[in-house]
């Protein structure tokens, strides 16, 4: 079933949780909503299952205005980010609850209710575990009998709320997988909620990111990642460096020192922000080369194939950090030392304007916007 | 140290809390068990047990209800003025039980507000048991709210949710799932205000005129007996008060070893 | 644009607000209003007559005063009492920790004729305290005995959880840096138990000013020297008083609420300090 959400607004109190938001989910996919703490995507989620109520705007389910349907009458399942499980009932009970408390004519009888319920728990690979109740289960186990109830009731969509939010990082790289396969095998049409980008780039179809109750990009996770539309977009889907300076011609001048551009659409003159991305950066030895920031090398860390150099940029730009992940075998080829005066020069620089003082809405700390993006997010 | 504090703390508990407890079996026991059991099955007595399970039997459910409807109201929605009201419900608590007595004196006394009219119609309310119910009432009012409203405010609202974004309804959510989880609680809750009700003293003795076999509870019959002098009559009805607070201690610490 | 009501997901809010606010209005407020009512039938010479007479305020100094001492009191030992219910174990703890509430549960007149038989010149204790020239039932230093043991609990009740989530690694880590046992406890754990400690004496102090069914049988209830102000209120209504019964009540009530709004605000504190649970 395909879900449309147009123009809503939600706010609590002074605070604008959803500042007019349209989109659209089409029928079979899985769509992630990415963003930080607070950016209104738990929100849009429970607008969506009918657990809270737009201020204005319209949900559309399968086409039809469901905006005043209550959450009953949805059909939808939701995974609350806790589980929510009925902590007095085992996990039978627990995944029957939604056929059991059917109206009389459209309850499947005991035996078909149980077949189900077996057949639901032998999907998420918990039929052993049918008589424990849920303060006996692990995390990762709570989370798969929320879902198998969830599904119980045959939903039209599927809502999930930070599903792996609090599981143990081993557990969440599993759980991630095993959702994945999950929907390729049933294809329901589900929209989950994350602060993770990495967990909504591996799981999802497409990324919806969400800051400040906007939608910033949406895009499949490819997309987003190797072409951010907004400098937030940049910054929330992995490290990144950044330069702040002014057009000249082909360069990025950085204080004294100039960065080669590719094909840019920016006027002479004008003051850019420039974002790299750590593997896009190259280091460069010879300090005589004319173009690159001149900065100072602070840690190597080779974890695996590629290393991870640190560095502090030297002079005007001194204390700027800056993040470069290189092939293992090129570190050792250029041997590097801490301490050693290098330069950077970047493969690729993504531009973008300045934000201007006027476009920051309150809740947009200072730091989140350009310090954060200097330290690598 | 340990040895010095553990010895304040038990000297304390022995001085204040053991040997009063002790005394009042003790003193009941003074004259034997044939005067004990006298002092019981004596007809006013009987009446005063009667009256004040009637009381009771009235007042905790009144209280139970409200109790559970505003935890609910209070910790599953929120509204305007909810700490003004979670407040308010505690006030009872802080009115000293005579001022309770006084305020429906005021109201339905002879010389009160409905006095006159109520008279007119042959209605008694004070030095009646309607007096002793609504006077019970008030002083055990915030009980079983003040046990489940934090209870509630803990769970949260999820499970709720989850049942009603499953299709149940409204009451069957609130019995399926809502009740078994503050079951504890309520149950805690509802001895709590049981315990106070047959126990409350100031109040219902403003109320109650004192009238042998029509208006007299049983804290108030001790009363009687030992301004009458009769001791160990007083205490062997106070020992039937102190076996109702050693039970509602009992069923509270099991109910806490259960909430773990 | 749709016309919608916040509609609301879980059911019978109107419903259950409404019976709250009408079943708190009947039984509460409205009446407590009718005290406040009655007292406005006064002229304010009249009632301030009435409040400061010298009988009424000898009351006034007997309940505030030997309240705030019994209160004092259980501050100290629940306490104590406290600190060893947490961190010791002793044979009996848990029968002990159970009966810390029976003042809670023992009906007040039971508690005030127990007492009394305790201390009275024949009594258990009384037989030993009287020749040594302490008397203690029916003199002010009974209702001081009465008083404490019904606010006990609620010092040992308030602190006991706090004391419970307090880290021993907080003392530990006093004791690493140098700090003796004393200056542990004064400047480490007695700050943190300060918000709770001071709510359990506020609880403990308002219940003893309204108090009435332990103190009366223990006090002797001789006025000027050992009559609480709630006796005087039943005193002036059994003269048919109503207007001086009235306005003493006006004068508790008022002290009450200030004391519940004290309290409500000491408990935000303790939890804001504490953390919420």
């Amino acid at each position: 079933m395909s879900i449309r959400v147009q123009n809503i607004v939600k706010r609590f109190g002074d605070f604008v949780a959803l500042d007019d938001v349209t989109l659209d989910f089409p029928t079979g996919e899985l769509v992630g909503l990415l963003g930080p703490s607070g950016c209104g995507k738990t929100t849009l989620l429970r607008i969506i299952a009918g657990l809270e109520s737009a201020d204005r705007g319209q949900v559309f389910l399968d086409g039809g205005d469901a905006s005043s349907a209550h959450v009953r009458e949805r059909q939808v399942g939701f995974v609350f980010q806790h589980y929510a499980l009925f902590r007095h009932m085992n996990v039978f009970d627990n995944v029957a609850f939604g056929l059991r408390v059917k109206p009389r004519r459209r309850r499947p009888p005991e035996s078909e209710i149980r077949r189900r319920v077996r057949e639901l728990l032998e999907l998420v690979q918990l039929d052993w575990l049918a008589e424990r109740y849920p303060p006996q289960l692990s995390g990762g186990q709570r989370q798969r009998v929320a879902l198998a109830r969830a599904l119980a009731v045959e939903p039209r969509v599927l809502l999930l709320d930070e599903p792996f939010g609090a599981l143990d990082a081993k557990v969440r790289k599993e759980l991630r997988r095993w959702l994945r396969q999950l929907h390729d095998r049933l294809h329901i049409t589900s929209i989950f909620v994350t602060h993770d980008q990495e967990e909504a780039l591996e799981v999802s179809d497409r990324v919806v990111l969400m800051n400040q109750g906007r939608v910033e990009q949406v895009g499949t996770p490819e997309q987003v990642y190797e072409q951010p539309s907004t400098p937030f977009v940049y910054g929330f889907l992995g490290a990144v460096n950044l330069f702040h300076g002014r057009i000249d011609g082909q360069h990025l001048q950085v204080g004294v020192e100039n960065l080669s551009l590719g094909q840019h659409e920016f006027q002479v003159g004008a003051e850019a922000l420039g974002f790299v991305r750590p593997h896009e950066l190259e280091i460069d030895t010879d300090l005589a080369q004319g173009s690159g920031l001149e900065a100072r090398v602070e840690r190597v860390l080779t974890l695996g194939a590629t290393t991870r150099v640190d560095l502090v940029g030297a002079d005007h730009a001194a204390g700027r950090h800056y993040e470069v992940e290189l092939p293992r075998d090129r570190i050792t080829a250029l041997g590097l030392v801490v301490g050693q005066r290098v330069r950077l020069k970047p493969a690729r620089i993504r531009l973008f304007s300045p934000p201007r003082p006027t476009e920051r809405t309150p809740c947009a700390p200072d730091g989140d916007l350009v310090g954060g993006y200097g330290e690598n997010i | 140290m340990k040895g010095v504090l553990i010895a304040v703390a038990l000297s304390f508990f022995s001085l204040f809390l053991l040997l009063p407890l002790v005394t009042v079996f003790a003193e009941a026991l003074r004259k034997g068990w044939a005067v004990y059991l006298a002092a019981l099955v004596e007809p006013d007595a009987l009446f005063a047990i009667y009256l004040t399970l009637l009381v009771t039997a009235i007042a905790v459910p009144l209280n139970l209800i409200f109790g559970v409807t505003a935890a609910w109201t209070i910790a599953k929605f929120d509204f305007r003025g909810k700490q003004l009201l979670t407040t308010l419900i505690d006030l009872p608590f802080s009115v000293s039980p005579v001022i309770v007595g006084l305020m429906y004196v005021l109201i339905f006394g002879a010389q009160g507000w409905f006095g006159p009219w109520l008279m007119e119609h042959g209605v008694r309310i004070v030095f009646a048991v309607p007096g002793l119910v609504l006077a019970t009432v008030f002083v055990t009012f915030p009980f079983v709210a003040r046990e489940l409203i934090p209870l509630m405010q803990a769970q949260g609202k999820e499970e709720e949710e989850a049942a009603v974004v499953l299709g149940a309804s409204g009451w069957r959510t609130f019995w399926h799932v809502t009740l078994p989880n503050i079951k504890w609680g309520l149950i805690y809750g509802v001895v709590l205000c049981n315990a106070r009700a047959m126990g409350e003293f100031g109040a219902v003795s403003v109320v109650s005129g004192h009238i042998r076999g029509q208006t007299n509870t049983l804290p108030l019959h001790v009363e009687i007996l030992y301004n009458e002098y009769q001791f160990a009559a007083a205490f062997a009805v106070a020992s039937l008060l102190a076996l109702l607070a050693l039970l509602t201690l009992v069923v509270k610490s099991w109910v806490e070893w259960r909430g773990r | 644009m749709h016309a919608r009501a916040a509609r609301r997901v879980l059911p019978g809010f109107p419903l259950a607000l409404g019976y709250t606010l009408v079943y708190l209005s009947l039984i509460v407020l409205i009446p407590l209003g009718a005290v406040f009512l009655k007292t406005a039938t006064l002229g304010g010479e009249q009632f301030w007559a009435m409040v400061s007479a010298p009988r009424v305020m000898a009351s006034y100094r007997i309940s505030f005063g030997l309240s705030l001492l019994a209160a004092l009191i259980n501050a100290v030992f629940g306490l104590i009492f406290a600190w060893v219910l947490v961190r010791y174990r002793f044979p009996g703890k848990r029968i002990v920790d159970a009966l810390v509430d029976l003042p809670f549960a023992l009906p007040t007149a039971v508690a005030g004729i127990a007492l009394t038989a305790i201390y009275s010149g024949n009594g258990w204790l009384g037989q030993w305290l009287e020749p040594l020239g302490l008397k203690v039932a029916f003199t002010p230093l009974g209702i001081l005995v009465a008083l404490t043991f019904i606010g006990l609990p609620f010092v040992v009740r308030t602190v006991q959880p706090v004391l419970e989530d307090l880290d021993t690694e907080l003392e530990e880590a006093a004791a690493s840096l140098g700090a003796d046992r004393w200056q542990t406890f004064w400047r480490v754990v007695l700050p943190v138990l300060t918000p709770a400690l001071l709510t359990g004496f506020a609880l403990a102090f308002a219940r003893a000013v309204g108090e009435y069914g332990s103190v009366i049988f223990i006090a002797g209830n001789v006025p000027m020297v050992s009559e609480i102000t709630p006796l005087l209120i039943i005193t002036k209504l059994e003269q048919y008083d109503y207007a001086g019964a009235t306005a003493i009540a006006v004068v508790m009530l008022v002290a009450s609420f200030a004391l519940l709004f004290l309290i409500n605000g000491l408990q935000a504190w303790t939890s804001r300090r504490h953390g919420s649970i």
